[in-house]
């Protein structure tokens, strides 16, 4: 079977974004761009399930401008057989990747789409949800432990109440979660082999997806901040300070 | 006018406070109504105890054997189908929310709108981005469903001193097979759950083992307090995943979080930044966590913890 991966680029986890101060939006000019890294770990899941027989192709999806395709081939060079690039130079909203994915479901047939649990730069964790919604199949999110035979897959999913083990029919949506693997790092050869690797660009103006977006983003603002602290020196001080406020 | 449904979180028969959070957000838009929605196989106890959260109109009840368990791909058309009528479908944004809420959105053809911190009006709203780095206004179209994700550690639980009409409601749907459940692993705990805990203990790294988290849980006990850890204790063995807190795990706010051999990566930061006091202790003067640590002190958990213990008797 194929499996398709979304792979979102997003500001890299270790940068302190900064909010522009007039307000519309977080400064992104010059600030270091990576995969998303729940996607990095839904790709090192897909290749696992290739190299293990499971599945034949891998394929990386991503949405977004025409520079996007540099980010694609990182996903070649990791170990992607082929990617798929739907260029719009607009932000897009979960609903909208869903129902673009919806389309590349509709044209790729695949047997398992993997997508990251959430994006941390919109931090909404949709997606996933909304794409097994549209498509009538079923969802595992944050999914720690993937098996697949029999045309079933048993996800082990990381939920408030501990581990929850669930079966679905495939095809599936599985959405990632931190634990589920450690992805593999790309090495220098693959990154050449990955050059010749093949991107199909789609404009997404010509799927066809109803990309309206009916929640919008109207100010910015950077968190409140907490006030300054004080240091104590011993255990003792910090009882009777805790104390001093009430909490013991 | 508003009409709110609010969908009940619930586990083992008994309601998950976090229902009464988002209650707590419904009641700040000022509605017209209240529903709350219990789908069980038997959501009569878990019923009563929603009609008595405050504000609430009334209880609807869907009873169907496929409800035994709370799978989004078996909830969600039922939800759908209720929300005809309602203005706004709220849950609360734990996994259970996570997982249901977004399915719902997409079936009645709307995005969410997903950890609401702060109710602006009945269709604005305040939510955190980037790990909680950055927070933004979002309007919802105003001809559109509201569905949305309550951050429960941004709201209170709404008193419990209500009583609401309970009605069962039926709803012609037809619902997959698709999905199955298998079981759930809970970690045992006589703890107070961390996300409603006054109180809680956190461990990292720092605290070196499994074993060694023993002296994070005696200290815990001996104050009552619930029990997280940071990222790196989960990954490297020493907890169980249930106990993370941070971006990608637990969102909580207690009144007090004393953060133990924690460094303090934004992507834990994000995860308490809303706690009344926070305390960190850590060896290294120089770690992020002692910026947002409202007292701290610098030196060997092993000495401190247990000089704490003896200090409170």
């Amino acid at each position: 079977m194929k499996i398709l991966v979304g792979y979102k680029r997003v500001v890299d986890y270790n940068v302190r974004i900064q909010v522009k101060p007039d307000g519309t939006g977080v400064v992104t000019d010059g600030v270091k761009l990576s995969a998303n890294p729940f996607d990095d770990i839904a790709l090192e899941e897909a290749l696992r399930l290739r190299e293990k027989g499971v599945a034949e192709e891998v394929i990386v999806v991503g949405i977004g401008p025409a520079d996007l395709t540099a980010h694609l081939r990182n996903g070649l060079a990791m170990g992607a057989n082929r990617a798929i690039h739907v260029q719009t130079a607009d932000a897009v909203s979960p609903l909208t990747a869903a129902r673009t994915f919806l389309k590349l479901v509709e044209t790729e047939q695949p047997g398992l789409v993997i997508l990251g649990k959430q994006a941390i730069d919109d931090d909404a964790n949709q997606t996933g949800q909304m794409l097994a919604a549209l498509w009538d199949r079923p969802q595992a999110t944050f999914a720690s432990k993937v098996e697949i035979a029999d045309g079933k897959a048993t996800v082990t999913r990381e939920v408030d109440a501990g581990l929850e083990t669930i079966e679905a029919d495939l095809p599936a949506v599985i959405t990632t979660d931190l634990r589920l693997n450690e992805p593999r790092f790309i090495k220098l050869p693959d990154i050449m082999k990955a050059k010749s690797k093949p991107i199909d660009v789609i404009e997404l103006g010509s799927l066809g997806v109803d990309a309206a977006d009916h929640i919008k983003t109207t100010h910015f603002a950077a968190p409140p901040k907490r006030s300054k602290g004080v240091m104590v020196n011993d255990a003792a001080e910090l009882v009777a300070a805790l104390k001093q406020k009430g909490l013991l | 006018m508003s009409k709110i449904l609010v969908i009940a979180e619930h586990l083992g028969g008994k309601l998950n406070a976090a229902t009464a959070r988002a209650a707590s957000a419904a009641a700040a838009v000022k509605p017209e109504a209240i529903d709350v929605i219990v789908l069980s196989d038997a959501p009569d106890a878990i019923a009563a105890e929603a009609a008595k959260i405050d504000g609430v109109s009334k209880v609807l009840t869907v009873a169907r054997a496929e409800n035994a368990h709370a799978l989004a791909a078996i909830l969600a058309p039922q939800v759908a189908k209720a929300a005809a009528g309602y203005t706004h479908v709220f849950a609360p944004s734990t996994t259970f929310g996570k997982d249901l809420a977004p399915r719902v959105a997409a079936l009645l053809g709307v995005s969410q709108v997903s950890d609401v911190m702060t109710v602006e009006g009945p269709h604005s709203f305040k939510r955190p981005i980037y790990a909680g780095n950055a927070i933004v206004t979002v309007e919802v179209d105003a001809a559109s469903t509201v569905v949305a994700t309550i951050r429960t550690a941004s709201w209170p639980a709404a008193a419990s001193t209500g009583n609401a009409p309970v009605e069962a409601l039926a709803l012609d749907v037809a619902l997959p097979s698709h999905t199955r459940f298998v079981n759930l692993q809970q970690g045992k705990s006589d703890r107070p759950d961390l996300q409603g805990a006054a109180k809680v203990v956190s461990g990292g790294r720092g605290v070196g083992s499994k074993e060694n988290f023993e002296v994070i849980y005696r200290f815990a006990d001996k104050i009552g307090a619930g029990v997280g850890a940071s990222r790196a204790a989960v990954d490297a063995g020493y907890v169980p995943n249930e106990m993370q807190v941070g971006q990608t795990g637990k969102i909580i706010a207690p009144e007090l979080y004393i953060a133990v051999g924690i460094s303090g990566a934004i992507q834990h930061l994000t995860g308490i930044k809303d706690a009344g006091t926070i305390v960190a202790i850590n060896k290294d003067g120089e770690a992020p966590i002692f910026e947002i640590a409202d007292i701290g002190l610098v030196g060997d958990l092993f000495k401190i913890l247990p000089e704490l213990e003896a200090a409170l008797g």
